[in-house]
Protein backbone atom coordinates (compact mmCIF):
# COMPACT_ATOMS: atom_id res chain seq x y z
CA UNK A 1 0.00 0.00 0.00
CA UNK A 2 1.49 3.29 -1.08
CA UNK A 3 1.10 6.46 0.90
CA UNK A 4 2.15 8.66 -1.98
CA UNK A 5 -1.34 10.12 -2.30
CA UNK A 6 -1.17 11.37 1.28
CA UNK A 7 1.93 13.43 0.59
CA UNK A 8 1.16 17.10 0.16
CA UNK A 9 0.85 18.18 -3.44
CA UNK A 10 1.84 14.76 -4.71
CA UNK A 11 -1.18 13.52 -6.56
CA UNK A 12 1.00 11.29 -8.64
CA UNK A 13 4.38 12.51 -9.72
CA UNK A 14 3.28 15.91 -11.06
CA UNK A 15 2.83 19.25 -9.42
CA UNK A 16 -0.63 20.05 -10.66
CA UNK A 17 -0.36 23.75 -11.39
CA UNK A 18 -3.53 23.33 -13.40
CA UNK A 19 -5.51 22.77 -10.18
CA UNK A 20 -4.11 25.92 -8.67
CA UNK A 21 -5.10 27.93 -11.70
CA UNK A 22 -8.51 26.24 -11.84
CA UNK A 23 -9.18 26.90 -8.15
CA UNK A 24 -8.23 30.55 -8.43
CA UNK A 25 -10.11 31.14 -11.65
CA UNK A 26 -13.25 29.33 -10.52
CA UNK A 27 -13.32 30.98 -7.11
CA UNK A 28 -12.66 34.48 -8.39
CA UNK A 29 -15.14 34.04 -11.21
CA UNK A 30 -17.74 32.78 -8.75
CA UNK A 31 -17.09 35.76 -6.48
CA UNK A 32 -17.41 38.20 -9.37
CA UNK A 33 -20.61 36.60 -10.66
CA UNK A 34 -22.17 36.44 -7.22
CA UNK A 35 -21.25 40.05 -6.57
CA UNK A 36 -22.98 41.04 -9.77
CA UNK A 37 -26.04 38.81 -9.55
CA UNK A 38 -26.61 38.06 -5.88
CA UNK A 39 -24.68 39.99 -3.25
CA UNK A 40 -24.88 43.32 -5.02
CA UNK A 41 -28.69 43.40 -5.29
CA UNK A 42 -29.06 41.85 -1.84
CA UNK A 43 -26.79 44.42 -0.24
CA UNK A 44 -28.64 47.08 -2.19
CA UNK A 45 -31.97 46.01 -0.82
CA UNK A 46 -30.59 45.69 2.71
CA UNK A 47 -29.15 49.18 2.42
CA UNK A 48 -32.50 50.37 1.09
CA UNK A 49 -34.25 48.85 4.07
CA UNK A 50 -31.75 50.43 6.42
CA UNK A 51 -32.38 53.79 4.82
CA UNK A 52 -36.11 53.26 5.02
CA UNK A 53 -35.96 52.40 8.71
CA UNK A 54 -33.70 55.36 9.38
CA UNK A 55 -35.97 57.76 7.53
CA UNK A 56 -39.04 56.30 9.23
CA UNK A 57 -37.44 56.83 12.62
CA UNK A 58 -36.51 60.36 11.63
CA UNK A 59 -40.04 61.06 10.46
CA UNK A 60 -41.48 59.65 13.65
CA UNK A 61 -39.12 61.76 15.71
CA UNK A 62 -40.01 64.84 13.72
CA UNK A 63 -43.75 64.31 14.01
CA UNK A 64 -43.36 63.61 17.71
CA UNK A 65 -41.59 66.93 18.13
CA UNK A 66 -44.22 68.63 16.02
CA UNK A 67 -47.04 67.24 18.10
CA UNK A 68 -45.19 68.21 21.27
CA UNK A 69 -44.87 71.72 19.93
CA UNK A 70 -48.55 71.81 19.03
CA UNK A 71 -49.46 70.50 22.44
CA UNK A 72 -47.43 73.26 24.07
CA UNK A 73 -49.07 75.79 21.81
CA UNK A 74 -52.51 74.51 22.67
CA UNK A 75 -51.64 74.54 26.34
CA UNK A 76 -50.57 78.16 26.13
CA UNK A 77 -53.70 79.03 24.23
CA UNK A 78 -55.86 77.30 26.81
CA UNK A 79 -54.10 79.14 29.59
CA UNK A 80 -54.64 82.44 27.82
CA UNK A 81 -58.28 81.65 27.24
CA UNK A 82 -58.74 80.75 30.90
CA UNK A 83 -57.08 83.95 32.00
CA UNK A 84 -59.20 85.93 29.60
CA UNK A 85 -62.37 84.28 30.83
CA UNK A 86 -61.45 85.01 34.40
CA UNK A 87 -60.77 88.62 33.47
CA UNK A 88 -64.10 88.88 31.75
CA UNK A 89 -65.92 87.45 34.75
CA UNK A 90 -64.10 89.79 37.07
CA UNK A 91 -64.87 92.75 34.88
CA UNK A 92 -68.53 91.80 34.77
CA UNK A 93 -68.57 91.45 38.52
CA UNK A 94 -66.98 94.83 38.97
CA UNK A 95 -69.38 96.40 36.51
CA UNK A 96 -72.32 94.76 38.24
CA UNK A 97 -71.10 96.10 41.53
CA UNK A 98 -70.82 99.57 40.07
CA UNK A 99 -74.26 99.50 38.47
CA UNK A 100 -75.80 98.09 41.65
CA UNK A 101 -74.31 100.94 43.62
CA UNK A 102 -75.62 103.34 41.02
CA UNK A 103 -79.11 101.88 41.06
CA UNK A 104 -79.24 101.93 44.81
CA UNK A 105 -78.06 105.52 44.94
CA UNK A 106 -80.55 106.54 42.32
CA UNK A 107 -83.38 104.79 44.12
CA UNK A 108 -82.39 106.30 47.42
CA UNK A 109 -82.27 109.83 46.04
CA UNK A 110 -85.53 109.26 44.18
CA UNK A 111 -87.30 108.10 47.29
CA UNK A 112 -85.90 111.02 49.25
CA UNK A 113 -87.09 113.40 46.61
CA UNK A 114 -90.52 111.80 46.55
CA UNK A 115 -90.74 111.95 50.33
CA UNK A 116 -89.86 115.58 50.33
CA UNK A 117 -92.39 116.28 47.65
CA UNK A 118 -95.02 114.41 49.59
CA UNK A 119 -94.23 116.28 52.80
CA UNK A 120 -94.40 119.56 50.90
CA UNK A 121 -97.72 118.58 49.35
CA UNK A 122 -99.13 117.55 52.71
CA UNK A 123 -98.16 120.80 54.39
CA UNK A 124 -99.52 122.65 51.44
CA UNK A 125 -102.84 120.85 51.72
CA UNK A 126 -102.87 121.47 55.40
CA UNK A 127 -102.35 125.18 54.85
CA UNK A 128 -105.11 125.13 52.29
CA UNK A 129 -107.45 123.28 54.69
CA UNK A 130 -106.68 125.61 57.56
CA UNK A 131 -107.34 128.57 55.33
CA UNK A 132 -110.61 127.00 54.19
CA UNK A 133 -111.67 126.34 57.78
CA UNK A 134 -110.86 129.86 58.73
CA UNK A 135 -112.97 131.16 55.91
CA UNK A 136 -115.79 128.89 56.95
CA UNK A 137 -115.53 129.96 60.57
CA UNK A 138 -115.67 133.58 59.51
CA UNK A 139 -118.62 132.84 57.28
CA UNK A 140 -120.43 130.99 60.04
CA UNK A 141 -119.71 133.68 62.55
CA UNK A 142 -121.06 136.18 60.08
CA UNK A 143 -124.11 134.00 59.55
CA UNK A 144 -124.64 133.59 63.27
CA UNK A 145 -124.26 137.29 63.83
CA UNK A 146 -126.72 138.00 61.06
CA UNK A 147 -129.20 135.57 62.53
CA UNK A 148 -128.72 137.14 65.99
CA UNK A 149 -129.28 140.54 64.62
CA UNK A 150 -132.32 139.58 62.50
CA UNK A 151 -134.20 137.77 65.22
CA UNK A 152 -135.45 139.09 68.65
CA UNK A 153 -134.40 136.26 70.69
CA UNK A 154 -133.98 135.59 74.31
CA UNK A 155 -130.78 135.34 75.94
CA UNK A 156 -131.38 131.77 76.30
CA UNK A 157 -132.17 131.39 72.74
CA UNK A 158 -129.17 133.44 71.89
CA UNK A 159 -126.90 131.31 73.86
CA UNK A 160 -128.41 128.25 72.41
CA UNK A 161 -127.97 129.62 68.99
CA UNK A 162 -124.37 130.50 69.54
CA UNK A 163 -123.71 127.10 70.91
CA UNK A 164 -125.44 125.57 67.95
CA UNK A 165 -123.34 127.61 65.59
CA UNK A 166 -120.18 126.74 67.34
CA UNK A 167 -121.13 123.10 67.27
CA UNK A 168 -121.86 123.45 63.59
CA UNK A 169 -118.52 125.10 63.03
CA UNK A 170 -116.84 122.24 64.89
CA UNK A 171 -118.63 119.79 62.69
CA UNK A 172 -117.55 121.60 59.61
CA UNK A 173 -114.06 121.80 60.74
CA UNK B 1 -8.09 2.97 -0.79
CA UNK B 2 -5.21 3.65 -3.10
CA UNK B 3 -7.15 5.39 -5.81
CA UNK B 4 -5.51 7.48 -8.47
CA UNK B 5 -6.56 10.77 -9.90
CA UNK B 6 -7.66 11.51 -13.45
CA UNK B 7 -4.64 13.56 -14.52
CA UNK B 8 -4.69 15.40 -17.79
CA UNK B 9 -2.01 17.49 -19.47
CA UNK B 10 -2.89 20.65 -21.37
CA UNK B 11 -0.24 23.08 -22.71
CA UNK B 12 2.33 21.33 -20.54
CA UNK B 13 0.28 21.97 -17.36
CA UNK B 14 -1.18 19.09 -15.39
CA UNK B 15 -4.81 19.21 -14.36
CA UNK B 16 -6.56 16.95 -11.89
CA UNK B 17 -9.83 16.73 -13.80
CA UNK B 18 -11.68 15.51 -10.72
CA UNK B 19 -10.68 18.69 -8.83
CA UNK B 20 -11.66 20.89 -11.73
CA UNK B 21 -15.01 19.20 -12.09
CA UNK B 22 -15.82 19.27 -8.37
CA UNK B 23 -14.81 22.92 -8.11
CA UNK B 24 -17.13 23.70 -10.99
CA UNK B 25 -19.94 21.70 -9.37
CA UNK B 26 -19.48 23.49 -6.05
CA UNK B 27 -19.33 26.87 -7.75
CA UNK B 28 -22.44 26.07 -9.76
CA UNK B 29 -24.39 24.98 -6.67
CA UNK B 30 -23.36 28.07 -4.72
CA UNK B 31 -24.22 30.30 -7.64
CA UNK B 32 -27.62 28.68 -8.14
CA UNK B 33 -28.51 28.90 -4.44
CA UNK B 34 -27.49 32.53 -4.24
CA UNK B 35 -29.01 33.44 -7.59
CA UNK B 36 -32.38 31.80 -6.91
CA UNK B 37 -32.49 33.16 -3.39
CA UNK B 38 -32.04 36.73 -4.54
CA UNK B 39 -34.80 36.78 -7.15
CA UNK B 40 -37.91 38.83 -6.35
CA UNK B 41 -36.28 40.63 -3.49
CA UNK B 42 -38.55 42.68 -1.31
CA UNK B 43 -38.02 45.22 1.42
CA UNK B 44 -39.97 42.87 3.63
CA UNK B 45 -37.93 39.67 3.12
CA UNK B 46 -39.50 36.23 2.74
CA UNK B 47 -38.24 32.67 2.45
CA UNK B 48 -34.84 32.29 0.84
CA UNK B 49 -34.13 35.99 0.99
CA UNK B 50 -34.26 35.73 4.76
CA UNK B 51 -31.72 32.93 4.64
CA UNK B 52 -29.29 34.85 2.43
CA UNK B 53 -29.65 37.93 4.60
CA UNK B 54 -28.92 35.82 7.62
CA UNK B 55 -25.70 34.58 5.99
CA UNK B 56 -24.74 38.14 5.13
CA UNK B 57 -25.35 39.30 8.67
CA UNK B 58 -23.46 36.31 10.01
CA UNK B 59 -20.35 37.11 7.92
CA UNK B 60 -20.79 40.76 8.79
CA UNK B 61 -20.67 39.74 12.45
CA UNK B 62 -17.46 37.78 11.87
CA UNK B 63 -15.84 40.78 10.18
CA UNK B 64 -17.07 43.21 12.80
CA UNK B 65 -15.63 41.08 15.60
CA UNK B 66 -12.18 41.49 14.02
CA UNK B 67 -12.04 45.00 12.62
CA UNK B 68 -13.83 48.24 11.97
CA UNK B 69 -16.64 47.96 9.47
CA UNK B 70 -15.02 50.93 7.75
CA UNK B 71 -11.99 48.74 6.96
CA UNK B 72 -13.74 45.39 6.80
CA UNK B 73 -16.71 46.26 4.62
CA UNK B 74 -14.64 45.62 1.50
CA UNK B 75 -14.15 41.97 2.55
CA UNK B 76 -17.87 41.27 2.93
CA UNK B 77 -18.33 39.81 -0.56
CA UNK B 78 -15.17 37.73 -0.17
CA UNK B 79 -16.36 36.40 3.19
CA UNK B 80 -19.83 35.39 2.01
CA UNK B 81 -18.55 33.72 -1.15
CA UNK B 82 -15.83 31.94 0.81
CA UNK B 83 -18.09 30.57 3.53
CA UNK B 84 -20.72 29.31 1.08
CA UNK B 85 -18.18 27.88 -1.34
CA UNK B 86 -16.25 26.01 1.34
CA UNK B 87 -19.41 24.80 3.04
CA UNK B 88 -20.85 23.41 -0.18
CA UNK B 89 -17.47 21.91 -1.08
CA UNK B 90 -17.24 20.18 2.29
CA UNK B 91 -20.72 18.75 1.90
CA UNK B 92 -20.21 17.44 -1.65
CA UNK B 93 -18.08 14.45 -0.68
CA UNK B 94 -20.37 13.28 2.12
CA UNK B 95 -23.25 11.48 0.40
CA UNK B 96 -21.13 9.36 -1.97
CA UNK B 97 -17.89 9.05 -3.83
CA UNK B 98 -17.53 8.06 -7.48
CA UNK B 99 -14.57 6.07 -8.65
CA UNK B 100 -14.15 5.25 -12.34
CA UNK B 101 -11.39 2.88 -13.45
CA UNK B 102 -9.53 3.40 -10.18
CA UNK B 103 -9.69 7.18 -10.48
CA UNK B 104 -11.63 9.20 -7.90
CA UNK B 105 -13.99 11.54 -9.70
CA UNK B 106 -16.58 12.62 -7.12
CA UNK B 107 -15.18 13.91 -3.81
CA UNK B 108 -15.03 17.13 -1.90
CA UNK B 109 -12.80 19.60 -3.75
CA UNK B 110 -11.58 20.69 -0.32
CA UNK B 111 -10.31 17.14 0.31
CA UNK B 112 -7.41 18.03 -1.96
CA UNK B 113 -4.47 19.94 -0.46
CA UNK B 114 -3.75 21.78 -3.70
CA UNK B 115 -7.19 23.39 -3.63
CA UNK B 116 -7.17 24.35 0.04
CA UNK B 117 -3.58 25.60 -0.09
CA UNK B 118 -4.45 27.70 -3.11
CA UNK B 119 -7.33 29.29 -1.22
CA UNK B 120 -5.16 29.84 1.85
CA UNK B 121 -2.31 31.35 -0.17
CA UNK B 122 -4.80 33.57 -1.92
CA UNK B 123 -6.06 34.86 1.43
CA UNK B 124 -2.56 35.52 2.75
CA UNK B 125 -1.51 37.29 -0.45
CA UNK B 126 -4.70 39.33 -0.26
CA UNK B 127 -3.89 40.33 3.31
CA UNK B 128 -0.43 41.53 2.23
CA UNK B 129 -1.91 43.38 -0.71
CA UNK B 130 -4.46 45.20 1.44
CA UNK B 131 -1.87 45.83 4.15
CA UNK B 132 0.32 47.57 1.60
CA UNK B 133 -2.61 49.38 0.03
CA UNK B 134 -4.21 50.69 3.21
CA UNK B 135 -1.17 51.36 5.43
CA UNK B 136 1.45 52.24 2.86
CA UNK B 137 4.90 50.68 2.57
CA UNK B 138 6.09 52.26 5.82
CA UNK B 139 3.18 51.16 7.99
CA UNK B 140 3.14 47.75 6.38
CA UNK B 141 6.83 47.02 6.95
CA UNK B 142 6.91 48.50 10.44
CA UNK B 143 4.32 45.91 11.43
CA UNK B 144 6.99 43.25 11.02
CA UNK B 145 9.04 44.88 13.77
CA UNK B 146 6.20 44.98 16.28
CA UNK B 147 6.01 44.47 19.16
CA UNK B 148 9.82 43.85 19.33
CA UNK B 149 12.32 44.18 16.45
CA UNK B 150 14.08 40.92 17.35
CA UNK B 151 10.83 39.05 16.67
CA UNK B 152 11.22 39.82 12.96
CA UNK B 153 12.27 36.26 11.99
CA UNK B 154 9.30 34.87 13.86
CA UNK B 155 7.03 37.28 12.02
CA UNK B 156 8.34 35.96 8.71
CA UNK B 157 7.83 32.38 9.81
CA UNK B 158 4.34 33.29 11.03
CA UNK B 159 3.26 34.28 7.54
CA UNK B 160 4.18 30.87 6.15
CA UNK B 161 2.82 29.07 9.19
CA UNK B 162 -0.48 30.91 8.80
CA UNK B 163 -0.73 29.89 5.17
CA UNK B 164 0.06 26.28 5.90
CA UNK B 165 -2.24 25.90 8.89
CA UNK B 166 -5.11 27.72 7.18
CA UNK B 167 -4.98 25.45 4.14
CA UNK B 168 -4.04 22.17 5.80
CA UNK B 169 -6.57 22.45 8.64
CA UNK B 170 -9.40 22.50 6.11
CA UNK B 171 -7.84 19.80 3.96
CA UNK B 172 -7.09 17.52 6.91
CA UNK B 173 -10.55 17.74 8.42
CA UNK B 174 -12.40 17.10 5.19
CA UNK B 175 -9.99 14.47 3.89
CA UNK B 176 -10.00 12.53 7.15
CA UNK B 177 -13.77 12.53 7.10
CA UNK B 178 -13.83 11.14 3.59
CA UNK B 179 -11.25 8.45 4.33
CA UNK B 180 -13.30 7.16 7.20
CA UNK B 181 -16.47 7.34 5.11
CA UNK B 182 -14.85 5.36 2.30
CA UNK B 183 -13.55 2.77 4.79
CA UNK B 184 -17.04 2.39 6.23
CA UNK B 185 -18.47 2.22 2.71
CA UNK B 186 -15.99 -0.54 1.89
CA UNK B 187 -17.07 -2.43 4.97
CA UNK B 188 -20.74 -1.95 4.14
CA UNK B 189 -20.18 -3.25 0.62
CA UNK B 190 -18.25 -6.31 1.73
CA UNK B 191 -21.03 -8.45 3.21
CA UNK B 192 -24.49 -8.44 4.78
CA UNK B 193 -22.92 -8.52 8.23
CA UNK B 194 -20.57 -5.71 7.26
CA UNK B 195 -23.49 -3.63 6.03
CA UNK B 196 -25.37 -4.20 9.27
CA UNK B 197 -22.39 -3.24 11.38
CA UNK B 198 -21.42 -0.26 9.21
CA UNK B 199 -24.81 1.43 8.98
CA UNK B 200 -24.79 3.00 12.44
CA UNK B 201 -21.19 4.32 12.45
CA UNK B 202 -21.76 5.52 8.89
CA UNK B 203 -24.75 7.61 9.93
CA UNK B 204 -22.95 8.93 12.97
CA UNK B 205 -19.86 9.84 11.00
CA UNK B 206 -21.83 11.48 8.22
CA UNK B 207 -23.63 13.60 10.79
CA UNK B 208 -20.35 14.45 12.43
CA UNK B 209 -18.82 15.28 9.04
CA UNK B 210 -21.66 17.71 8.34
CA UNK B 211 -20.88 19.34 11.66
CA UNK B 212 -17.14 19.41 10.89
CA UNK B 213 -17.70 20.76 7.39
CA UNK B 214 -19.83 23.58 8.77
CA UNK B 215 -17.39 24.41 11.53
CA UNK B 216 -14.42 24.33 9.15
CA UNK B 217 -16.13 26.70 6.73
CA UNK B 218 -16.79 29.07 9.63
CA UNK B 219 -13.21 28.73 10.94
CA UNK B 220 -11.72 29.36 7.52
CA UNK B 221 -13.67 32.59 7.11
CA UNK B 222 -13.02 33.61 10.71
CA UNK B 223 -9.25 33.12 10.31
CA UNK B 224 -9.34 34.87 6.95
CA UNK B 225 -10.78 37.91 8.65
CA UNK B 226 -8.32 37.64 11.54
CA UNK B 227 -5.33 37.59 9.18
CA UNK B 228 -6.77 40.40 7.09
CA UNK B 229 -7.41 42.51 10.17
CA UNK B 230 -3.84 41.94 11.39
CA UNK B 231 -2.57 43.53 8.21
CA UNK B 232 -5.28 46.15 7.80
CA UNK B 233 -6.22 47.43 11.25
CA UNK B 234 -4.20 50.05 13.08
CA UNK B 235 -4.58 48.71 16.57
CA UNK B 236 -3.02 45.30 15.95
Amino acid sequence: MSFDHLVLGATGEFLNIGDIIATLVIFLLLMALLKKFAWGPLMGIMQQREDLVASEIETAEKSRQESQQMLDEQRTLLKDARNQAQEIVENAKKQGEVSREEIVTTARSESARMKEQTVAEISNEREKAIAAVREEVVALSLLAATKVLEKEISEEDNRQLINETIAKAGEVQ
Amino acid sequence: MDHGAPMYQLFGIWFNLSNVMMLLVAALIVFLIAFIATRNMKLKPTGMQNFMEWIMDFVKGIIKSNMDWKDGGRFHVLGITLIMFIFVSNMLGLPFSIIVNGDVWWKSPTADPTVTMTLAAMIILLSHYYGLKLKGLKGYSSDFLKPMPFLFPLKIIEEFANTLTLGLRLYGNVYAGEILLSLLAGLAGASILGFASAILPMMAWQGFSIFIGTIQAFIFVMLTMVYLSHKVSEDH
